[in-house]
């Protein structure tokens, strides 16, 4: 592990199935996330994906790379932006990828996760610790 | 309404205990469409290491999100959860949660502050066995846009 290796990148459709679902398994069953009256009546334009559950993808980016998950000993971000999500079968593509920042001496290092989607970075300093 | 910042430092004891099942892990795993086998294999966890299937790195998400509502909902606080949004959320695992874990989390109101017309809340929650085990720490900044925003 070098710092500047780059990890395999992730490309996922979010689609309305996939918000259902992850609402279920996350029980997180705000309305913003499945309900498009609600979503426009409180200003949003349209459905939005959770955000923990582009967390979630973005994790998918450092724990298919590492192969152990339980070598993943921090991982945070900051939401940036909305992931808005139509009702089609494309849904909306997001994009990840990751590269290691930072290698330290206790051993374990430090990989920094883009996400895009619609040409804009939806999380802010997604950052994994993990054991080398 | 601006929040009370006199419950900085205010701390909210567990309420429920969470047993993981494994179920529950590999229903997690699919809904994130990842097909790690060391989310639903048994044997797979044991020959790396673990007593059981481990779970994802944002799992505990599930008992951290109703934890911090708990708290959020307090009327005292005066937070409008209709403007609420989550700022950032940060995971400190001490080990993999895993299935057969019995979890209990206590919240922590660490800052409240205005900036820029917004009200902000950090917290941070401790993710532990009922035996007192540390499993995860978890860090979150939930955001109340202001009435201009």
């Amino acid at each position: 592990m070098n710092v500047g290796d780059e990890l395999p990148g992730l490309t996922v459709q979010v689609t309305r199935d996939q918000l259902v679902r992850y609402a279920g398994a996350s029980l997180d069953f705000n309305p913003i996330h499945w309900n498009e009256r609600f979503a426009t009546e409180v200003g949003l334009p349209n459905v939005i994906a959770h955000g923990m559950l582009t967390m979630a993808l973005g994790g998918r980016v450092v724990t298919d790379w590492l192969g152990d998950p339980g070598r993943v000993v921090e991982y945070g971000v900051r939401f940036t932006r909305p992931v808005v999500v139509p009702d089609d079968d494309e849904g909306a593509e997001v994009e990840f990828t990751a590269k290691v920042a930072e290698v330290r001496d206790d051993g374990t290092a430090r990989v920094d996760i883009t996400a895009k989607f619609d040409g804009k970075t939806v999380l802010g300093k997604a950052q994994a610790i993990v054991r080398a | 309404m601006p929040l009370e910042p006199s419950f900085i430092g205010r701390t909210y004891p567990p309420e429920t205990t969470y047993e993981v099942g494994r179920a529950k892990i590999a229903e997690f795993a699919r809904a994130i469409g990842d097909d790690n086998p060391l989310y639903r294999d048994v044997e797979a966890a044991k020959g790396a290491g673990y007593a059981d299937v481990i779970a994802p790195p944002t799992f505990l998400t599930i008992i951290n999100i109703r934890a911090i509502n708990a708290v959020v909902e307090d009327p005292e606080l005066g937070l409008d959860y209709d403007r609420m949004v989550h700022g950032d959320q940060r995971f400190v695992h001490h080990r993999p949660a895993r299935a057969g874990d019995r979890l209990q989390v206590t919240v922590h109101i660490d800052d409240i502050f205005v900036r820029a017309g917004n009200d902000f809340l950090s917290v941070h929650a401790d993710v532990a066995t009922d035996e007192g085990e540390p499993v995860c720490t978890t860090y979150a900044q939930l955001v109340v846009r202001g009435e201009q925003s």
